[in-house]
């Protein structure tokens, strides 16, 4: 297990909470919710350990074109890169709805 | 010097193994000694090594031959998938090959090249193997199989037909002698595939030849990633340019489009609009479309276990012959693949920065099959069609069409391995083995649109190499290439229409769920079919 922790910067406010996604073989959980102090803070929770390199791309990625103020928990039993990016991607998606 | 030659030497082999033979009838018990009568070193040997089904009673039965008698064989075998294919090396019996797939044995392929135990005269596509048939690369002798024969020596292939008929030509028509293992000896065939003429010599096998699934994919194996790309590709690719004809390599991600468009499809409206004539094996995960009425038409490579009776009962949809089976053609439907459709649409693990894609990976030897020929712009081709029309982007007098050729790829594989890297596999394949060029499966300047989770790239629609290298790398998620898209530019990309996101196609991720598939379980297809599919044991879980 792996904890990992990143700070992005934000400029939109979050109205409400949303979660994608469960903790299941190859797949991860995400939950978004407003964060407290106006910048975006991810909490990584993972089962498979030394990726934290593409832990960071897979968000520097994400957050290119998020730009909300929330307060992101991930937890990961060893979802592919493409498969974390498409649960982050769905949880935007959720907030815009 | 006379100008017979060839016809007296078979008359000369087929006097030689009279004594086996009744008629055309080889005894079964006598085949060894038969194929070291026939057989002399160094022929010319196509050996049925079709994609789905093997002559693997006259492969058993050639590994036993007396090396010192029967060696250094030339083999022409399409797909090498029988361990006694490469025992044959290892023996001596044979020393040539010249193949277009691999598969099964791939590894063991690479092994004994490295070994020095077998030589490579090329690997081709399928349909290139057969075209030198009719060159330089004429069987002295076919070993080939069918499903029955009646005494005259006439075939009946039925569902999987596949490349016999083509095979046999190349031998029959320059007296090489031809040699058929069948199932069944009958009076009266169901049809007749191939006239009993173009045969020298039938035997019964030991068992019914092997025939593998290789065209049945679990629904429960697809997962969101590949529905999300399915609906991108109905939405973004086949509803945009009008997509009535097309071929589908075999995946997941394409079982899943084919299982999208009963459900996803339908809401867009685009029945009979998209998806009407297909070049395509029997797919079982096709079977909701067929019922659902999407589908006009069905010419197939070769047959497909556990879908004999469904086809039977849709002749409407398949070609199927007087007596109801289907009759499957490879080098047929390989050029339906090739200039009868307007796209073509498959998977692959690694792809390079251009668009350059391959399977082969170190240490193992798999060759091409038959998706070169499907993935590639057919610069003969010469008539028009909406969709090939609609890849033009520039105004001249002269300009041509293009087919559609998409790639789809998943950023990652399993492991958090990269499949968009800076250096195809393939490039150090061919240093390490001596190939004289690395071995592409799709090479990018003949792609079209490149589909990954993250989005779909036009590339047809991109200006020069550099332009298409940033429209690649837009969608390249977090790959080293993805981490080189600059943000400006991809914006930009987006704003031309030369890379959408799901948001510019109107695909809502959160609606990419296996629940919008139309079957998510072979229990489910086989309820689709009316209880008509019926699986083989291995994809039953009941």
């Amino acid at each position: 297990m792996e904890q990992l922790k990143f700070s992005y910067p934000a400029r939109q406010t979050l109205s409400r909470r949303v979660h994608v996604g469960v903790v299941g073989s190859g797949d991860l959980e995400v939950l978004m919710e407003p964060s407290p102090d106006g910048q975006a803070h991810v909490s990584v929770t993972t089962s498979v350990a030394g990726f934290a390199a593409v832990w960071q791309h897979v968000l520097d990625r994400f957050f290119s074109r998020f730009d909300g103020a929330a307060a992101i928990e991930i937890n990961d039993a060893g979802a592919t890169p493409g498969v974390v990016l498409l649960r982050l991607e769905q949880a935007a998606e959720a907030l815009r709805e | 010097m006379g100008w017979t030659s060839r016809r007296e030497s078979k008359q000369r082999r087929i006097a030689q193994i009279a004594r086996y033979l009744e008629g055309k009838l080889v005894r079964p018990d006598a085949i060894v000694p038969l194929l070291e009568t026939l057989l002399q070193p160094g022929d010319r040997v196509v050996l049925e090594g079709d994609n789905q089904k093997q002559a693997d009673f006259l492969s058993r039965a050639l590994v036993q031959v007396d090396p010192q008698r029967v060696h250094d064989l030339h083999l022409l075998i399409p797909s090498i998938s029988r361990p006694e294919h490469l025992t044959l090396f290892e023996r001596g019996i044979a020393r040539r090959v010249d193949f277009s797939f691999a598969g099964p044995q791939s590894l063991r392929m690479a092994q004994l090249l490295e070994d020095g135990v077998l030589e490579i005269g090329a690997i081709y596509t399928y349909i290139e193997l057969y075209a030198r048939m009719f060159v330089d690369l004429t069987p002295d002798i076919a070993l080939l199989c069918a499903q029955q024969a009646d005494r005259d020596g006439n075939l009946y292939t039925g569902a999987n037909t596949e490349d016999t008929p083509t095979l046999i030509e190349a031998a029959a028509f320059r007296h090489g002698v031809v040699l058929v293992q069948v199932n069944e000896i009958v009076a009266e065939l169901p049809r007749v595939d191939i006239p009993g003429s173009w045969v020298d010599l039938v035997v019964r096998a030991d068992r019914p030849f092997a025939l593998e699934p290789l065209f049945t994919r679990d629904p429960r194996e697809i997962g969101e990633l590949e529905v999300l790309m399915g609906m991108m590709v109905i939405r973004g690719i086949y509803e945009r340019h009008g997509v009535t004809a097309l071929n589908h390599g075999i995946g997941f991600a394409t079982a899943a489009i084919e299982l999208l468009l009963p459900t996803y499809g339908e809401t867009l409206g685009l029945r009979r609009r998209i998806c009407r004539h297909w070049a395509l094996n029997p797919h079982p995960t096709l079977i909701p479309a067929i019922e659902s009425g999407w589908v006009d038409s069905v010419h197939s490579f070769g047959g497909e276990v556990g879908m004999e009776d469904y086809v039977r009962a849709r002749p409407d949809v398949f070609f199927t012959g007087a007596d109801g089976s289907l009759r499957s053609n490879r080098l047929l439907c390989q050029l339906a693949g090739q200039y009868g459709v307007d796209l073509f649409i498959g998977s692959t693990l690694q792809m390079d920065a251009d668009g350059n894609s391959s399977t082969v990976t170190l240490g193992r030897l798999a060759g091409f099959g038959g998706a070169p020929n499907m993935g590639h712009d057919p610069k003969g081709r010469r008539h028009s069609s909406p969709p090939w029309l609609s890849l033009i982007t520039a105004e001249a007098p002269i300009v041509r069409g293009r087919k559609l050729v998409v790639q789809l790829v998943e950023t990652f594989q399993r492991g958090g391995v990269p499949s968009l890297v800076d250096s195809l596999d393939a490039v150090e394949v061919a240093r390490h083995s001596g190939m004289p060029i690395a071995p592409v499966m799709i090479y990018g300047e003949d792609l079209s649109h490149v589909v990954s989770e993250e989005g779909i790239a036009y590339l047809y629609k991109a200006q020069g190499a550099e332009e298409r290298r940033a429209a690649l790398a837009a969608i390249a998620g977090a790959t080293p290439i993805g981490r080189r898209a600059d943000a400006q530019r991809t914006a930009s990309l987006r704003a031309r229409g030369i890379v959408a996101y799901p948001e510019d196609l109107g695909v809502r991720r959160t609606e990419a769920r296996r629940s919008l598939l139309a079957a998510r379980s072979i229990e489910d297809l086989v309820e689709w079919s009316g209880g008509l599919y019926r699986p083989p044991a291995r994809f039953r879980s009941w």
